[in-house]
Order: C-alpha cells, then structure tokens, then sequence
C-alpha cells in the first residue's frame, strides 16, 4: 500500500517549511520534497511606495539576514539614482553585511545543527536542541553564543539597532562610525576569533563520523554560484557573479546585478511557495544551482585573508573539484565565519574608516535598477522599476532559498531513499532528512516574499495512509 | 470681581495659579509646568482645536473643553489628568491610528513621530477599532519633498504654517469628514503647484506625511522649534 511521510513542521529551520515522502507499495521511497508552507507578498505592497523606502521596508523581510536584503535593495536604489556610494560607506556596508554573516552562520551552525552532530541524529530529541548543546559541551554552547553576540553587538554599534537597523540608506549609511565604536569593535576580536577556532576544532575532529551522512546529503554534482572580486577572492558585499559547473570550470562570469535578470530564470512548481531558480541558457531543471557557503567556497580561489586562506586550502582538499556533499555546508561557514572576523578586522584598519563623508544624494535618474549582495546562505537579487517621481511599480527578489531550492529537494529524495527501506523508519531517520535541510539553512520567511496566485497541492490521505484524493490550483 | 480685570486666578489640578486675560487654558498649564497632551498645536501657529487630544474637565460643565482655544475664567476649576480624559484620550489616538496607514516599522519617521510618541505615553498597547487600511496615494512630485496621505492625522499644521507663517496659503484642506484631504493649490500635483519650496510644512508635521527627500530611508528628526523664534523676529522688525 503507497503510503506519505510528512514531517511537519521540519525543525530548527527559520521559517515554516515540511517534509512529504512518497512510498509506493513495496515501500521504496519514490519521491521526497521539501515545501515551503507560508506566503507573504512583499513584491506586491511595494507597488506605489516611494522606491526609498525600500530598504527599510524590504528588510523586514526577515529578522536573521536584514542586513542582506537592506543592502541588496539599497545598491538597487543607487542603480535608480546612478550614483556610486562614497569608499568609506562602501567598507561600513561590508563590516555590517560580515558580521550579520558571523551571526547568521553561528545561529545556523551552533543553534540549529550542532545539536544533530554533538548529541547524534538518534539522540533524544527532547535534548537534542541548543540547551542540550549547552549541557553536553557548555565550552561549545558558549562560543556559538558568544559568536552571534559578536555579529549581532557590531551590528548594534554601527546600525543602533540589533535587528532590522535603518542605518543602511540609498546613497550609503545615515551616519559614520564613531572611534569609541571602532575601538570596542577591535576589543571584541580576540575572543571571537578564541570562540571560533574552538569550534572549527571541535568540527573537525568529529566530522569523519558523519561518513554515512556526508555520502548521502545532497551530494551530487551541480553548478555553483556566488559572488567573486577581480582576483578571485571571496566577496559578500560587491564583485560579480561567477557560475561554475560541476567540474569546477567557468560556466558564467562578470554577472553583475542587472545582467542577473537577464541569464537567471524562476520556475513554479505546484507543492512549494518558493520558486526554483536556474540558468536560463541551461533551462530548467538543468540550469540549476547552488549557492551559499558551500558554493562560495567551491568558486573562490582565495579568501584574502591569511587565517582563512589556510582554511580554504584544507577545504579544498576535501575533493577533487568543486566539494558536493552539502553536508559540508557546515564546514564551509565556519571558515566563512573566520574570513568575517579577518576581514572585519582589516576593515576596521582602514585609515578612511572613520571619514565623515557616507553618504551620496541623488534622484530618480534611471527607471529600472537592480543590486545584488551575498546574504549569509547565497546570492539575494532585488530588482525595481519606478516612475519618473520615484515611486515603485515592479519589484522582482530572488532569494537564496530559492536558488537552492532543487538542490534541497534532491537532497532531500536522496536521504529518503537510502535510509528508509521497505517503508520502515525511526524518528532518528527523519530527523536526517530535516538536516539535509539544515544544511542549507534555508531561510523560509525570505523564500516566500512574492505574490500572485499561489499554486497548492492538496493530498488527502486515509488512516492507513493511503492517498485517496488530490486536488492541485495554480 | 468683573471680567474686565486684567489677572484671573484659577485652579488647575488642585494647584492655584494665576493667568492673564484671554490665556488660554493650555499656555497657563504649560507656563505652570502642568503637561496636557497636544497634537494639533504648536508654539508658533494659531490654535484650532482639531485633534481634541488637550481636552480637559472644567469644574460645573459636562463638556470636555479642548484646552489650546478655551480660555481661562476667574474661579475656573480644571482638571487635565482624569481616567475619564485618558480614556478619550486613549480613544482619539486609536481612532487616528486606525483612520489611515500607520505602520511605524517602515516609516521615515519612526522615532521621530509625535503620534508614535504620543501613543507610547498613554499606554497605547493595541487598537480596538477596526483598521480601514484606506488605499491613500503618495504625491513624490516634488523635487524635494513627498507628502504621504497614508500618514497624515489632518492636524492642519503644514496648512497654517503655510498661511500664517510662510504667508503662501499652498496648502489646504479637501473634503469633508473622514475624506478629507490636505491639498496643494487646487489640487494640483506638489511638484507642479506654486510651493515656495521653504520646508517649514515638513517641519512641521507630526507624523512622516510629510517628509524630505534628502532623508531618505528612515531616521527623520522634524525641528519646529523655529516657529516662536521666527514669530518673535517679526514682531521687533
């Protein structure tokens, strides 16, 4: 007898999101997928609002990665207003988009994974959650904390605000940076860096008893995207775009915010709210991607920063070629973290940091733009069109989630069918097909920002399980 | 003792104090250190009584007075803090809130808003009545200036700023009751009408309705502190 295996809600994700396994009679999963249940309709309420507000109004979005989406959107801005933001605006983005990285990816990797690889994917999951974390391995519990203290703390001194900060304007920051604020930035360095490298530590002495999981979580062959400087060195902030394939060559490069649009396309299909990104030239599905952390690290030559750079050598001999399995999406944001608190650092040494001018005027100088940052799990587009006085009449996003969306639910297929055979499983299994999930640490709230009519898939399903009826609108 | 004597003495929440001829209620409270909540008044401009957030209890009447246009009467008994007048009070913001589109988060003037920071005083936690989500338009024709009508409380500030101060008389009211509107010329587009471009009506506006386009984003303090100082200039000339 066929039979479905929901996992609703998928845990320790940001975000409303489940899990369907199909199984047909002999118990064999057919197909898994991975939905994302919510909506929310940003793209349209930005309709008629003056297109400088949008910053604000598009970081609301999400309370993890505001920082992205105020940056993506405010750089679409300046592409409306033509203007080029003053260097020393410039490097205060960068500082505030690292250290939401630090504390998005503390928040992924400690809160939300590590209770999987400290207590075990068996473990009781009444413990198996951060307080549990603090109760096996409370050094660990401490530094995972301390580290979002130090991302979130920076982004309070620069933006006056922990979340959600309107620092970040069209045409640059409301303000500079204060030296009592560099220096207290500075003081905080030397237990971040303590603080990670007790994780990295801890990451890699335990990672090779994962064997069973890195072989089947999402690890297949893709393309790869994500933001690159000029010298091949990791970018979060400005740079361009580079899609590799799975062999690690240059499929695509110099895509710059506007061009996004252009090569990059957005399918629907009917069991998710989120769309799938994919390179048009490819079609879909072959043109899918995946970015993030993972794909960061795949597409990059070096990190420019030394401590990093020694990271990224070790990363890369993980495979050769571009590294596959997302299980070590983990490992990759640690050393993300790492380059975040390098380059902070290095920042925060810039003779011109503390320099007054932040900020560039301008009006409605071009009627359509667009920006593009990397938020802490891949590349975020946001793309305008305005009338002659400024106000909004089209806004088109492209989030991360969505981009790694095919990706996750392969991923998710690929747990389901080698762990559970002959349609037996255990809490244990499902929670390894949720941290194919975590993995990407997808953000659901971001993912579902579009609008129009939503397609949904209704499954109706007996008590023994079996699908008695469906009915699909879109 | 006759109305024609110069000082009236009065009492104001149990305190005596003493007030000149045609003060109004408001001044006296406020030259005693007494705080009564306003919205549609400000130092500088003429008073109309619009938003009713000063009104206060006068001993033997029934009828709340609006404390910025009742003026003072010898023996007066006023009372300006009860939970008769919080209520109206608290009511009146609710009814402003739920009028148009308030939504403080993505406002420019969040932090900056007297109708956010007049709300926070009175312990204003949720809004009873139903919203009206009205769908209002956003005038951006101006070269510097926007005028969002989601946020406008009708106080009528910018339209005496405009007539009384700047002397350009650009701003107006349109319509009737809960349709009404605040109008530049006939009607006309900002951008196109005959504004001086002076700014004082953005300075004045309690809310972010009004708003300048070089503070852009959000973090936009209004300063309508020049209001007495520029009267006070005019009057020595």
């Amino acid at each position: 007898m066929s039979q479905t295996i929901t996992i609703d809600p998928v845990t320790r994700l940001e975000g409303h999101g489940k899990v369907t396994i199909q199984l047909n009679d002999q118990g064999e999963v057919t197909d898994a997928h991975f939905h994302v249940t919510q909506v929310r309709g940003f793209e349209r309420f930005s309709e008629g609002r003056p297109f400088y507000e949008m910053p604000s109004l598009m970081a609301r979005i999400c309370g993890i990665c505001p920082v992205s989406h105020l940056i993506a959107s405010a750089k679409a801005c300046e592409a409306i207003m033509s203007v080029r933001i003053p260097h020393t605006a410039a490097q205060l983005r960068r500082m505030l988009n690292l250290a939401q990285m630090v504390q998005s990816h503390a928040l992924s990797f400690f809160y939300l994974s590590s209770p999987d690889l400290i207590l075990g994917m068996e473990a009781d999951p009444k413990v198996r959650n951060i307080l549990g974390v603090a109760a096996a391995k409370p050094e660990l519990g401490r530094a995972g904390i301390g580290l979002r203290r130090f991302g979130q703390h920076i982004i309070e001194l620069l933006g006056n605000k922990r979340i959600h900060p309107g620092w970040v304007v069209p045409g640059g920051v409301t303000e500079p940076l204060a030296q009592a604020k560099r220096d207290e930035i500075l003081a905080m360095i030397p237990e971040a860096y303590a603080n990670l490298g007790l994780g990295i530590g801890w990451y890699k002495q335990v990672a090779e008893n994962f064997k069973p999981e890195i072989d089947v979580f999402a690890n297949f062959p893709s393309l790869y995207m994500g933001l690159i400087n000029e010298d091949e060195s990791i970018e979060f902030t400005d740079g361009a775009l580079r899609l590799i394939d799975a062999q690690g060559n240059t499929i695509d490069e110099g895509i710059t915010a506007s061009k996004y649009n252009e090569v990059i396309g957005e399918a629907v299909e009917p069991y998710s709210y989120t769309k799938f990104a994919y390179y048009k030239p490819l079609g879909y599905p072959d043109g899918s991607y995946r970015v993030g952390p993972l794909a960061r690290l795949n597409i990059v030559k070096s990190m420019g920063t030394p401590k990093a750079e020694k990271e990224l050598a070790e990363f890369k001999q993980l495979a050769n070629g571009p590294v596959e399995s997302s299980f070590y999406y983990h490992h990759a944001r640690l050393v993300e973290m790492l380059y975040g608190i390098e380059k902070i650092e290095q920042i925060l040494s810039d003779p011109l940091i503390l320099d007054k001018h932040v900020r560039a005027t301008a009006g409605v100088n071009r009627l359509e733009g667009s920006g593009q940052a990397e938020a802490p799990r891949g590349t975020l587009n946001h793309h305008y069109r305005v009338d002659e006085n400024g106000k909004m009449t089209w806004a088109n996003l492209v989030i991360a989630t969505g981009q790694n969306n095919n990706a996750m639910n392969k991923g998710v297929a690929q747990a389901a069918k080698h762990y559970i055979k002959d349609g037996k499983f255990s809490e244990g299994i499902l929670n390894r097909v949720e941290a194919v999930v975590r993995t990407f640490d997808p953000c659901l709230s971001c993912s579902t920002h579009a609008y129009g009519q939503m397609p949904l898939i209704l499954t109706l399903v007996s008590s023994q399980g079996e699908v008695v009826d469906q009915v699909v609108r879109g | 003792m006759s109305d024609a004597v110069e000082v009236k003495t009065l009492i104001i929440d149990g305190e005596e104090v003493s007030a000149l001829r045609g003060q109004t209620i408001l001044e006296v409270a406020r030259e005693n250190g007494i705080d009564i909540p306003t919205l549609c008044h400000l130092d500088g401009l003429s008073d109309v009584g619009a938003c009713r957030m000063c009104l206060v209890e006068i001993k033997g009447s029934n009828k709340l007075l609006p404390a910025c246009v009742a003026t003072v009467f010898e023996g007066m008994e006023v009372t300006t803090k009860s939970e008769r007048l919080q209520k109206h009070r608290r009511t009146i913001l609710e009814m402003l809130f739920a009028e148009r589109n308030h939504i403080c988060s993505v406002c420019v003037s969040n932090g900056n808003c007297e109708l956010q920071s007049l709300g926070q005083e009175q312990g204003l936690t949720h809004i009873r009545l139903p919203y009206r989500n009205p769908e209002l338009p956003v005038d951006a024709s101006h070269e510097r200036y926007t005028v969002d009508h989601n946020r406008c409380i009708l106080c009528t500030r910018c339209v005496r700023a405009c007539a009384e101060i700047e002397g350009a008389h650009v701003w107006d009211v349109m319509g009737r009751g809960i349709n009404s509107i605040v109008i530049t010329d006939l009607h006309e587009e900002w951008g196109s009408s005959t504004c001086t471009k002076c700014g004082k009506c953005v300075q004045v506006c309690p809310t972010g309705a009004l708003y300048d386009k070089s503070k852009i984003g959000v973090d936009h303090p209004k300063n309508p502190d020049f209001l007495p100082y520029l009267n006070l200039m005019r009057e020595a000339q």
